[in-house]
């Protein structure tokens, strides 16, 4: 038995910040102190909070350290793991209240939350299935081979009424009965870990800090539908979630939870992972397995849906990693327990990834129907530096922007489909009055239209035609009447594209449009940005807070500032390049952006 | 999508031992349902981009037109049919860093390199990427050099990256 237990952030935000180095940092120096029979050092995924990071936490007393570097492990372990002080210094400071927090667990960033699909996030070595299995782990799986026939298992998963956490909130168990239902005895499990909206990364850390829980799942959708193999489809910008999704199928299958004749019941099922490539269509299902057969991934028109004819031909169910997530809970506490989370329709809870600008950016999973204005201002801490509000973009390329007006709304999938939005997969950036929402609307396009399959012709040149509308609104160079074109054209790709990524394209622009029209108008009319981003209507104006000490004249590279000493200089609009440099090296805030 | 660089083409010098590295990696994928995604995956992975002469290997190996194999290699941003530079630059360019000013990070990454995305210095030195949300988005604005991540950065700290190099 550990006195001590050292858990190490390893999830990609902190790993970037060095926390590896962190890790064997602290195996050094217990090692140095000869206390390596008493304390215990592991490397678990993400926390959750990871603006802090590196963050590490020291039980039994619970203390979260924040922002670790590898020196601060010297006092770490010579004070409270030798004389048993907590490093005061290191840890939480409150982001609202500023008082210092001991354990992560008292903080209002985790207080508010319910974790069922992050459960084990943070908590676990996610590369020992000891610890999982330690945590309830397989006992879901257990249970529904030797106690449950498959149409019982479906029954359970259409009770819950989960909805499917990628993005499209089609129920779980309708989707695992209609794979059920279709002919062959040949059929494949599939998981959707191509997680490709920028700024989420829920999946991301599933994968990297509770691979069994996936597995698992997949092993019980397999046999609840009769499927003998399963492929995860992992995006290879995640390499640290396909090296501990591949450990864990190693382990799995050593413990005999994977391969044949699993646990003496005669089921059999093999899981592979396949790694893309760095295309976003590829998270539309049809494109998906198109890539897993080894072509380009382009989508197809459903029907046939995948439950019928998909991956190779054979009947295909195919759910997103957050999805699977939940299956073991609610195999193991009931769909009662999981209906009694969420709202009317949206059962259960759903994971955020907070991010922009936003004090505690990180993950956060709470129960569906919590008012947005919960998770900006208590568990994101609010808005940094003394900004204001302006939008929440959720759901990403494929999403909209909310507004302060409807900050109350409780989110859901209804709800935010209303107002002009999307859940999602999850994505959840907040925007400051230093954003501008046609360059937000501008900056999503060009996604869009990059990652475009080309396929077909709504889609391909349709998000082209749409960049280009919103590129003339940034240089000042549109009309009211190519405000209302842009309009059109926007449901035109809407109705009439093929897969989900044309039809969803447009909804940054629509519900820019819908929310912020003053700021098109703006744009147009008066050539002008109000948050001062674009930079074809941006100007630098030197103010009254001029010393006059030509810093600024210097550093301009066209010679655009002119003054003499000591007194208020002044910018040639003309000559200006709009590079910026100015406004960066102004030691008196002089120089103001209009 | 995978470009095609307009401005050099440099001549491939792939080795003796590349080669039999490559034969050896696409008899595991000849059987293999679906084998050519995972076949380019580690034929980058050995050569460091995908010429045409290895997508030809590839192509002969697994039974495959050169076109329907070139077809996935252009299809997908991650396969490269130009070699890139010693150090790899990548600029973030996801949702939360492109609100905290990546765009500003790139035009600096362009301005003191005077390459484009995609290209690479004419000594080879540093190629530059502009990726997708790479998923540390608490440390936006975030670029990489190869394996190591440089956050929470503003323009004026480029030239000092790139001059560690």
């Amino acid at each position: 038995m550990y006195k001590s237990t050292i858990l190490v952030c390893g999830g990609t935000g902190c790993h970037s910040n060095k926390s590896d180095l962190i890790f064997d940092k602290f195996q050094e120096q217990i090692k140095k102190h000869g206390i390596e029979d008493d304390v215990l050092v592991v490397m678990t995924g993400c926390f959750g909070l990871c603006a802090t990071g590196p963050v590490v936490i020291v039980y039994p007393e619970g203390a979260f350290y924040n922002g670790m570097t590898v020196d601060d492990v010297i006092e770490v372990v010579e004070e409270h793991l030798i004389k048993g002080r907590i490093v005061q210094r290191l840890l939480h400071e409150d982001a609202k209240s500023k008082k210092i927090i001991k354990a992560l667990s008292d903080t209002e960033f985790y207080q508010k939350q319910t974790r069922v699909a992050l459960r084990n996030c943070g908590v676990i070595n996610p590369e020992d299935i000891d610890e999982y299995i330690g945590k309830d782990g397989y006992q879901a799986l257990i249970k529904v081979l030797t106690e449950m026939k498959p149409e019982e298992v479906i029954e359970i998963v259409k009770a819950s009424g989960l909805r499917g956490r990628g993005g499209g909130g089609f129920p779980t168990g309708l989707k695992w009965q209609f794979t059920y239902n279709a002919p062959g005895n040949d059929k494949v499990v599939c998981c959707n870990a191509d997680e490709g909206d920028p700024g989420a990364f829920m999946d991301r850390s599933i994968l990297e800090g509770d691979p069994h829980a996936v597995i698992e799942a997949m092993a019980i959708a397999a046999y609840a539908i009769d499927a003998r193999k399963g492929y995860i489809y992992v995006r290879a910008e995640y390499p640290i979630a396909v090296s501990r999704l591949g450990i864990a199928i190693k382990q799995a299958k050593e413990y005999g939870l994977l391969g044949k004749n699993i646990l003496n019941t005669g089921f059999d099922f093999d899981l592979e992972i396949r790694l893309g490539a760095g295309a976003f269509v590829c998270g539309e299902e049809t494109a998906l397995m198109a890539s897993i057969e080894g072509r380009r991934g382009e989508p197809r028109p459903r029907p046939p849906f995948p439950a019928t004819k998909g991956l190779f031909g054979k009947p295909t169910l195919l759910n997103n990693v957050e999805t699977y997530a939940n299956i073991p809970q609610i195999i193991l506490n009931g769909p009662e327990w999981f209906g009694s989370m969420g709202t009317e329709t949206s059962k259960g809870t759903k994971v955020f990834a907070l991010g922009g600008k936003i004090v505690n950016t990180g993950l956060v999973e709470i129960p569906m129907g919590t008012p947005l204005r919960e998770i900006v201002e208590n568990i994101g801490g609010g808005i940094p530096n003394g900004k204001k509000f302006k939008a929440a973009q959720t759901g990403g390329p494929s999403g909209g922007c909310i507004p302060a007006s409807l900050l109350d709304v409780p989110i859901d999938y209804e709800n935010l489909a209303k107002i002009g939005s999307i859940v999602g997969s999850g994505g959840l950036i907040i925007m400051d009055e230093d954003n501008c929402m046609v360059d937000i609307a501008k900056f999503f396009l060009d996604f869009t239209k990059d990652e475009s399959c080309g396929k077909c012709t709504p889609c391909r040149i349709g998000t082209k035609r749409l960049l280009e509308y919103l590129e003339k609104i940034t240089k000042g160079n549109a009309t009211m009447q190519d405000l209302d074109e842009m309009e059109a054209l926007c449901y035109y790709i809407k109705d009439n594209s093929l897969c989900g990524l044309g039809q969803t394209a447009p909804n940054p622009v629509l519900s820019t449009l819908k929310y912020f029209r003053d700021e098109y108008i703006e744009h147009v009319q008066n050539k002008r940005c109000p948050a001062g981003v674009c930079k074809d209507l941006l100007h630098y104006v030197i103010t009254d807070k001029c010393t006059g000490c030509t810093l600024c004249a210097r550093k301009c590279p066209v010679n655009a500032i002119t003054g003499t000493v000591k007194e208020k200089h002044v910018i040639d609009q003309d000559k200006c390049i709009k590079c910026g440099v100015c406004f960066d090296s102004c030691r008196f805030s002089a120089i103001e952006k209009q | 999508m995978a470009s095609i660089n307009k401005h050099t083409k440099v001549p491939f010098n792939g080795t003796a031992e590349q080669a039999e590295r490559l034969d050896k990696a696409l008899e595991g994928f000849k059987k293999m349902p679906g084998g050519l995604m995972p076949a380019l995956q580690k034929a980058q992975e050995i050569y460091g981009y995908l010429p045409i002469e290895v997508q030809t290997k590839v192509a002969e190996a697994l039974n495959l037109s050169l076109e329907e194999v070139f077809g996935v290699s252009t299809f997908y941003s991650q396969f490269t049919l130009n070699p890139s530079g010693k150090y790899k630059i990548g600029v973030c360019l996801g949702t939360a860093c492109y609100v905290k000013g990546a765009g500003d990070l790139v035009d600096k990454v362009k301005e003191v390199l005077k390459i484009e995305a995609g290209e690479c210095t004419a000594d080879g030195k540093f190629s530059l990427v502009e990726t997708r949300c790479i998923g540390c988005c608490g440390l936006a604005p975030v670029i990489t050099v190869n394996e190591d991540v440089y956050g929470k950065l503003t323009s004026n700290q480029i030239p000092g990256i790139i001059k560690k190099y």
